[in-house]
């Protein structure tokens, strides 16, 4: 006889979960589903979602933006800023079942756009094009009244909203979907609101995180990011996290390794005791990056379009495990949900406190030794 | 969609009782334990375990006997009191947390805070553990919780240790970081001691942790538990013990005496 689950477990915390396909092959929502269902005891319904990447090869050009609108008014006015801004090749709702679990309180919308050669004369474009869809999803996310982007990069979508992510998955047909990578979360939201914003993944562009635990530095990295551009509207401290890896790996160039040296340094009382010239070059990313600098209890996975990265806090205050088999690397905060999806684990570890291990389309995982 | 559970399948071979926990929810596998045991069972195995927590809780039954296969979830008989449990796989955060009698013994490895708050009992993992394993283990009288592993540990060992022992073999190492212990070790602590069988670098150690020498009853203690220890997983006690050891233990038992009030003798 089944038996249906009900969520009543008592001891709550966030989970989270993602699986790379180091071959670039596309793999169904399923096992993603089946990750974060694992974790089910962890959550309290109030967020839950997945990032996919490579689920729209056919428009794997353009800048799929993955919309939520309060009303058509929102909605409506979102449309006159993006036939502004950029040109939508393809518009249609997310396709969604009806969910007991969750109220529909959104119109959930996907655009599929691109920036024309003429608009790069605009004064909004400076620089580059991701900077210039960074500034509509900062305009859209501010100064449009109930309209939120909840993902903006090419070949990639985030489905999330108020829920456990085994509903959130129903509602948006996530076993559909086939991505080569994916990430999940489900929420027991501690400081800040649970709003189907709030739930994770955060995106910009090809960025995305999943977080559990919370940013105690959110206050300085925030005036750090502002004070380069961007904008922090969406009412919790995850977000910081995608918008640092966008300021120090895209804009700045760094790499994932040494962006993770400046996100969660060694203690000071650590880089005195490394040879030369380590020392002195961790002193100068310490002092360089001091407000980027995250601290706080946490575990996150950040994700771009060829790259899985977990990392955790300086002292290890949030679980998380790497696993790997022969096609696949999984990242998790308990190793059950690994378990779960994968019988031929060649290894598994809990890697060390800010050390970030990194994933790579055809490459070897590892776990950089930072600390 | 919400995701079917299955009931549990039970079985028994010879003096056994089998759980196939596969797909069963934690609170129903502990429910079938208790129900179990109440019913005078000793002996139960429970398979395909994978992340269920709180098996065995609050668990009296010193003649209680319980194999684990698979990933045993978080707090693994927390607050147990007398069963031993062995486990034939990992075994994931706070196992024995706040644990007064019985033994674990874990075949793989376990991740953080692996006896948290112990107050008796044994724990043994063969194989490497996480962070702040053995936080606030305590001691009274005759209850002294003793926790060894077989590979290293995470920062933070032995945190605000207030009694009990723990012994760190390091007889395999990470490639990642090889030491026997990781960076802030007995940070705190003010009770108990940790014997690792390694050197330990001064700079490792935490606020209000010293070195000392090893003594007779120390060397007494080793022997006994990591003869113990050896014994569950097929090891030469004999060549584990013939190394030097490192013993860490508080400098004081009031560490933080000052910090909370101006009177040096309050």
């Amino acid at each position: 006889m089944l038996q249906k689950l009900s969520c009543t477990g008592y001891v709550r915390m966030c989970g989270l979960g993602g699986i790379l396909n180091r071959y670039g092959e596309r793999m169904p929502g399923r096992e993603i589903i089946r990750m974060s269902c694992m974790m089910r005891d962890r959550y309290d319904g109030r967020g839950g979602g997945f990032a996919g990447y490579g689920i729209y090869p056919r428009y794997a050009e353009y800048y799929a933006l993955h919309l939520f609108f309060r009303d058509e008014i929102a909605k409506e006015r979102t449309e006159e800023l993006l036939k502004d801004r950029v040109a939508i090749i393809k518009d249609e709702p997310v396709p969604m079942r009806r969910v007991k679990e969750i109220p529909q309180e959104n119109i959930v919308w996907r655009y599929f756009v691109e920036v024309p050669h003429r608009f790069r004369d605009r004064r909004e474009y400076l620089e580059k094009e991701e900077d210039y869809i960074t500034e509509l999803v900062f305009t859209i996310n501010d100064c449009i009244d109930g309209a939120f982007v909840a993902s903006s990069g090419k070949n990639m979508g985030v489905f999330k909203a108020t829920g456990m992510p085994d509903a959130v998955a129903e509602m948006y047909k996530v076993e559909k979907y086939r991505a080569y990578c994916w990430i999940t979360h489900g929420r027991f939201p501690t400081n800040t609101p649970g709003w189907w914003g709030g739930a994770h993944p955060f995106n910009l562009l090809d960025w995305s995180v999943v977080h559990n635990g919370e940013i105690s530095s959110y206050g300085t990295n925030r005036r750090y990011l502002e004070a380069h551009g961007y904008k922090c509207r969406l009412l919790t401290d995850t977000e910081v996290v995608a918008y640092l890896f966008d300021l120090l790996v895209r804009r700045q160039g760094l790499s994932m390794r040494t962006a993770a040296v400046a996100l969660t340094p060694p203690f000071w009382k650590q880089i005195e005791r490394m040879p030369e010239p380590k020392r002195s070059a961790f002193t100068a990313l310490r002092m360089t990056y001091s407000q980027a600098m995250l601290n706080g209890p946490f575990a996150v996975i950040i994700t771009n379009r060829d790259t899985m990265v977990g990392l955790n806090d300086r002292i290890k205050l949030r679980p998380l495990i790497a696993a790997s088999s022969e096609d696949c690397v999984y990242l998790a905060s308990e190793e059950a949900a690994i378990r779960e999806v994968e019988n031929d684990i060649e290894k598994l570890w809990a890697p060390r406190a800010g050390n970030p291990v990194i994933a790579r389309l055809n490459e070897e995982v590892r776990e950089e030794v930072i600390h | 969609m919400e995701i079917p559970l299955r009931k549990a399948r039970v079985s028994r071979e010879d003096e056994f009782v089998v759980i196939d926990a596969k797909g069963v929810h934690y609170r129903e596998l502990n429910e079938l334990i208790n129900e179990l045991v109440e019913r005078g069972e000793r002996k139960l195995r429970l398979l395909n375990v994978n992340g269920q927590r709180y098996i065995a809780d609050g668990l009296r039954c010193s003649d209680c006997y319980i194999e684990i296969h698979g990933v045993a979830g978080d707090d693994l008989a927390a607050f147990a009191n007398g069963p031993t449990i062995v486990v034939y796989g990992d075994v994931q955060d706070g196992a024995g947390n706040t644990m007064n009698a019985g033994r674990i013994i874990v075949h793989g490895n376990g991740t953080d805070i692996i006896g948290h708050s112990m107050r008796g009992g044994e724990i043994f993992v063969r194989g490497h553990v996480g962070y702040r394993v053995g936080i606030h283990m305590k001691e009274y009288r005759e209850q002294v919780p003793v926790l060894v592993v077989g590979g290293t540990a995470g920062d933070f060992l032995g945190e605000y240790m207030a009694g009990g022992r723990i012994v760190i073999l390091g007889l395999e190492r990470l490639e990642t970081y090889p030491e026997i212990a990781g960076e802030w070790l007995a940070t705190g602590i003010h009770g108990g001691a940790i014997y690792l069988r390694d050197e330990v670098d001064e700079d490792k150690l935490g606020y209000g942790a010293k070195t000392e020498r090893l003594s007779h009853s120390d060397r007494r203690f080793l022997s006994e538990a990591v003869g113990k220890f050896c014994s569950c997983f097929s090891l030469n006690a004999e060549e584990v013990l013939n190394a030097e050891f490192t013993k860490v233990v508080p400098k004081s038992h009031r560490p933080f005496a000052e910090m909370y009030s101006d009177s040096k003798e309050g």
